[in-house]
């Protein structure tokens, strides 16, 4: 579905990505792995169009897609939730739902669908839609951008350590939440620092560093694997 | 005191501001100030302009005040050298402060921050360039004198203060409802997401460009009928119109008043007429008052006057309310001020 070749991209001056080929097939749960600073958030912004590469190809399904405007993959169905939640938060839970929708504006039954399924798959959500988003717990707000992100209806959702700064007992609903999307048909994208818990839900896994991507393998693989587990797992 | 904040921020609180529009002429102790109202209701309109483009849309224009110029010598030149009625010429002011705004955007608008407030910083000093010394155009430095007024219809003659003065509040209240219908649309809520983050947006699907030159169009298209209004009471301008002096003075407004609300731009120009017409006496020197009241205020104050209620009575609601599930829907109850205007 996503294919990556040789690409480059450089991030105030310096190179943020060398020769970065990786390939994501549809309906896979695909984990990347990096320490902070790895390129994990270069490598979802180049791709979601907001980094321009600076030598490479990336298509999508066939189709090359290097260069193209971020609102263009939107409508392509990429879909990225960004690092740090980073919602509207003196919007309400719903309008900040609604503006993650923004491509399928003029469709408003399949919104109001959407909506229905998003508000469905996150009860709390429903009872919190007319709160501030700012309002809520960090949980909450994540579930609140992972809604949103889904409001776009993506093929491929990129989810950027969606576990930051949350509680343990919360980060396990939101792995479900998102391996319960990925069921669904999904494909997901998914930076993580937490290997463990981002592996236990993987199909494959990539690890990142320093802008390079210097493994790869199923789930079994990693989490077996002496190096990542010393890195990444702490066991 | 709860009764009191919640009709200021209520709708009939707007019924009763438009009350007392209506109602000033008949209360005012001289046609003079009358006319000090008509012209603050105009630069208030152009304070709305910019607060699309730098309230909402979070980019600091700095030639709002040459589209402003642009809207009046529109009307001034096209009455006086092209024999055209007031009507028509307004229009046309409209629509060349559209047509200038979205050239400008489309290029001034791929700059970030500063950067786009430097370039339109250039860009007004150009159009007060291009309107002093393109004198076969612009009359240069002698000015346009006697453009048409705004024809009246029936008894009506806008020539006169108090008519014009209602035309100027019809005006006004209709830019302010389109701002209403805008914020609360999901094309304010656009403007909002670009304000908060280029990127965000971006991940949205927003295409960034297409709603920053729209925002752009908008204040410019707002900044040229505003002028036109002028050219149409005072009926002679020059090239000072478009010094950078009135870019700064709208800017005044829209800080003081609250940048990125709705009403704060109305509440910023009238306190700030008025206030300078008490202070007339100092001329120049009522900058020393001016001056250290604005720092101020931005450090204290950083979401003006309408801004700093807004966010004050949202948390005394907040603290009031038994649970705290109830204050958090209280206050987004009133998101349409406090939210999507913040």
């Amino acid at each position: 579905m996503l294919k990556l070749e040789n690409v480059d991209a450089r991030y105030e001056g310096f190179k943020a990505l060398d020769g970065v080929s990786m390939n994501v097939e549809a309906g896979e749960l695909v984990v990347l792995l990096g320490a902070n600073g790895a390129g994990k958030s270069t490598l979802f912004n180049t791709i979601s169009g907001l980094l321009k590469a600076s030598a490479g190809r990336i298509s999508l399904n066939g189709e090359d897609v290097t260069g193209k405007k971020p609102s263009a993959l939107v409508q392509a169905g990429v879909v990225q939730c960004p690092e740090g939640r980073k919602l509207f938060p003196e919007m309400s839970v719903l309008k900040n739902l609604m503006l993650g929708g923004y491509v399928h504006r003029r469709d408003r039954a399949g919104m109001k669908k959407t909506l229905d399924h998003v508000l469905e798959m996150f009860p709390i959500l429903n009872d919190k839609k007319d709160d501030a988003a700012g309002s809520l717990s960090g949980g909450q707000q994540q579930m609140v951008a992972i809604g949103r992100a889904l409001m776009g209806r993506p093929k491929l959702l990129m989810l950027d350590e969606p576990s930051l700064g949350l509680a343990p007992l919360v980060v396990k609903q939101v792995f479900e939440a998102v391996q319960s999307i990925n069921r669904e048909g999904t494909t997901v994208l998914l930076a993580e620092q937490n290997a463990f818990a981002a592996l236990k839900i993987a199909t494959r896994a990539y690890v990142i560093e320093n802008g390079r991507l210097v493994m790869e393998g199923d789930r079994e693989a990693m989490l077996g694997n002496e190096a990542v587990r010393k890195a990444y797992i702490g066991a | 005191m709860d009764r009191v904040l919640n009709f200021l921020a209520s709708p009939a609180m707007k019924i009763v501001l438009l009350a007392a529009g209506i109602l000033f002429p008949l209360v005012a102790s001289s046609e003079y100030q009358i006319y000090v109202m008509a012209l603050a209701f105009i630069w208030a309109i152009a304070v709305y302009g910019l607060n699309i483009i730098t309230g909402y849309c979070g980019q600091l224009n700095l030639a709002h005040g040459g589209f402003f110029a642009i809207g009046a010598y529109a009307v001034g030149l096209l009455t006086v050298d092209y024999g055209w009625a007031f009507w028509p010429a307004f229009i046309a002011a409209g629509v060349i402060g559209a047509v200038l705004g979205f050239l400008v955007g489309i290029v001034s608008l791929r700059l970030k921050e500063h950067y786009f407030a430097i370039f339109t910083l250039c860009v007004g000093f150009i159009i007060y360039l291009l309107i002093e010394k393109w004198e076969e155009l612009t009359h240069g430095t002698l000015g346009v004198i006697s453009i048409a007024p705004p024809e009246g219809f029936g008894l009506v003659d806008f020539t006169e203060t108090i008519p014009f003065y209602y035309l100027v509040l019809f005006f006004l209240v209709l830019a302010i409802w389109l701002i209403s219908r805008i914020s609360r649309s999901l094309v304010g809520r656009t403007f909002l997401a670009i304000r908060i983050s280029d990127d965000l947006a971006q991940s949205l699907g927003i295409n960034l460009m297409r709603n920053k030159v729209l925002a752009f169009v908008l204040s410019t298209t707002y900044a040229g009928l505003a002028g036109a209004l002028l050219a149409g009471v005072v009926r002679f301008i020059g090239p000072d119109l478009a010094e950078i002096t009135h870019t700064f003075d709208v800017i005044t407004y829209l800080l003081v008043g609250g940048i990125g609300t709705l009403m704060g731009p109305l509440v910023g120009t009238l306190l700030i007429t008025w206030i300078t017409q008490a202070v007339q006496s100092f001329e120049e020197y009522r900058m020393i008052v001016f001056g250290p009241l604005l720092v101020v205020l931005v450090i204290f104050m950083p979401r003006g006057i309408v801004g700093t209620f807004l966010t004050w009575r949202g948390r005394r609601l907040a603290s009031k309310a038994p649970a705290k599930q109830s204050a958090s829907r209280v206050e987004n109850k009133n998101s349409e001020e406090a939210g999507t205007h913040g």
